[in-house]
């Protein structure tokens, strides 16, 4: 579902090659990803788990990114509760919500991290509930 | 009649991020029909075998999530005794009037401690299921339309106090707790499941560090069967799929967990079992969590606990 407008801040120019190489700095793993799905979807595809998933649809915010290096086209609208302008212009956006153009390099900045390591360990912040 | 008070979850209104787009998933992929469109540019829609108008809208926003929800109760005296208690119970209400939703009668809204609108009605116009209310048929076309839920079933929202929250669910709206998941210190509610039925849930609630927040919306289907076909509607039409198809430990219902085109997820469910006030709650341990959520697997998927909108 390609949705061209407002969200779209790099618009697609030149055609992309069919395959480029996607690179997660946190973790240093490579990607071959496809430029006609969302760099989320290549990636999840490939069981590469570098940038966390979520709703794969722009509403979560888990997936969120910085683009360090490299085109890309925004090609789906992201929820304003995640993205603003200012984010926009830096290159940080949804991994979910972009396609790439060219190789990228990619830091994944989504507040999952700090949330699974606290699932992991069945951790809840609480205030001391009783027994309804 | 012995269900009075508060009968069913009656609507929850989204927000979605690309309005057509949404409606095409909800209407067409999950099958729901739209039964209107009002001045604030909402879309409405019910499932096939829903006799009263609406049961989901849907609103065009810059953020995903939940707006309200709406729950059902038997009558109007009801619904002025229930406001009543609210008040009495230090909940703040305010009434909006018949017709800012298409149909529907008064609403006495609330907000709950964990930041959710929260609604109660008395009166939604019956625009039947297409089936005659004399020597009906069983079923027609619309139920094989899609995925093609019976009716909305529940929703399981997240929020700062659960507390707070199932206090004025079960003190004062008459709901009971059938399954309670408790943290590592075993007094902890981390999320609960109320009914006011005799579903194993009409709203369950989850312990989040954000108020306001959508975990699901959830659809009846009749069987595992239908459960599976509905997997196979989501593939072919690419919808993004959270979990499943399997089944829940907690409640024991059949699930699969998906995303709409916003990102609000949404679950297509069929089964568990039949939930009466008297019986014992259930109760689960956070390290059981695992095989509550997905039996099958027995594995925690991290998205259950970090994912809403
Ligand atoms: S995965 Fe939810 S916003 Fe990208
Ligand atoms: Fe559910």
């Amino acid at each position: 579902m390609e949705m061209a407008g407002e969200a779209n801040i790099q618009p697609q120019t030149a055609e992309a090659p069919a395959f480029v190489t996607v690179t997660i700095l946190n973790s240093g793993e490579t990607c071959r990803c496809r430029t006609d799905e969302s760099l989320i979807e290549g990636l999840r595809r490939m069981g590469k788990r570098g940038v966390p998933i979520g709703c794969r649809n722009g509403g979560c915010s888990v997936c969120r990114i910085e683009i360090v290096s490299g085109r890309y086209a925004a090609h789906r609208k992201m929820s304003r509760e995640y993205v603003s302008d200012e984010d926009l212009a830096a290159g940080r956006v949804l991994a979910c919500c972009v396609k790439p153009l060219s190789a990228l390099a990619i830091l994944a900045i989504g507040k999952m991290g700090k949330a699974l390591a606290a699932s992991a360990a069945g951790e809840v912040k609480a205030t001391g509930a009783e027994r309804p | 009649m012995a269900l009075t008070g508060v009968l069913r979850p009656g609507h929850a209104q989204l927000r979605v991020l690309d309005l057509e787009a949404d409606v095409k998933l909800y209407r067409d992929v999950l099958g729901l029909e739209e039964t209107g469109r009002d001045s604030f540019g909402r879309v409405y829609l019910k499932a096939w075998d829903e006799r009263d108008h609406h049961s989901l809208l849907l609103r065009q926003a810059d953020q995903a999530g939940i707006d309200l929800m709406g729950f059902k109760v038997d009558s109007i005296a009801s619904l002025d005794r229930l406001e009543a208690d609210l008040n009495a119970f230090g909940v703040k209400t305010e009434r909006v009037p018949a017709g800012e939703m298409l149909n529907t009668g008064d609403r006495v809204r609330f907000v709950s401690p964990m930041g959710h609108t929260i609604e109660l009605y008395a009166e939604k116009k019956d625009v039947g299921n297409g089936l005659s209310y004399e020597n009906p048929p069983p079923w027609n076309a619309a139920a094989e339309r899609g995925i093609a839920p019976a009716r909305l079933d529940h929703a399981l929202l997240g929020g700062v106090d659960l507390d707070g929250t199932i206090d004025i669910f079960t003190k004062v709206l008459g709901f009971f707790p059938v399954e309670i998941l408790y943290a590592e210190d075993g007094k902890t509610v981390v999320a609960i499941w109320l009914s006011c039925s005799c579903k194993t849930h009409d709203l369950a609630l989850i312990r989040l560090p954000e108020n306001g927040k959508l975990h699901h919306v959830s659809f009846w289907l009749d069987s595992w069967e239908r459960v599976l076909r509905a997997g196979d509607i989501m593939s072919m039409n690419n919808v993004s799929v959270d979990i499943g198809p399997t089944r829940h430990g907690i409640t024991r219902g059949a699930t699969i967990y998906a995303f709409d085109r916003s990102g609000n997820r949404f679950e297509t469910f069929s089964g568990g079992y039949g939930a009466y006030p008297d019986m014992k709650p259930i109760v689960w341990s956070i390290d059981h969590l695992p095989e509550g959520l997905d039996y099958v697997q027995r594995k925690l998927h991290q998205s259950f606990l970090t994912v809403f909108s």
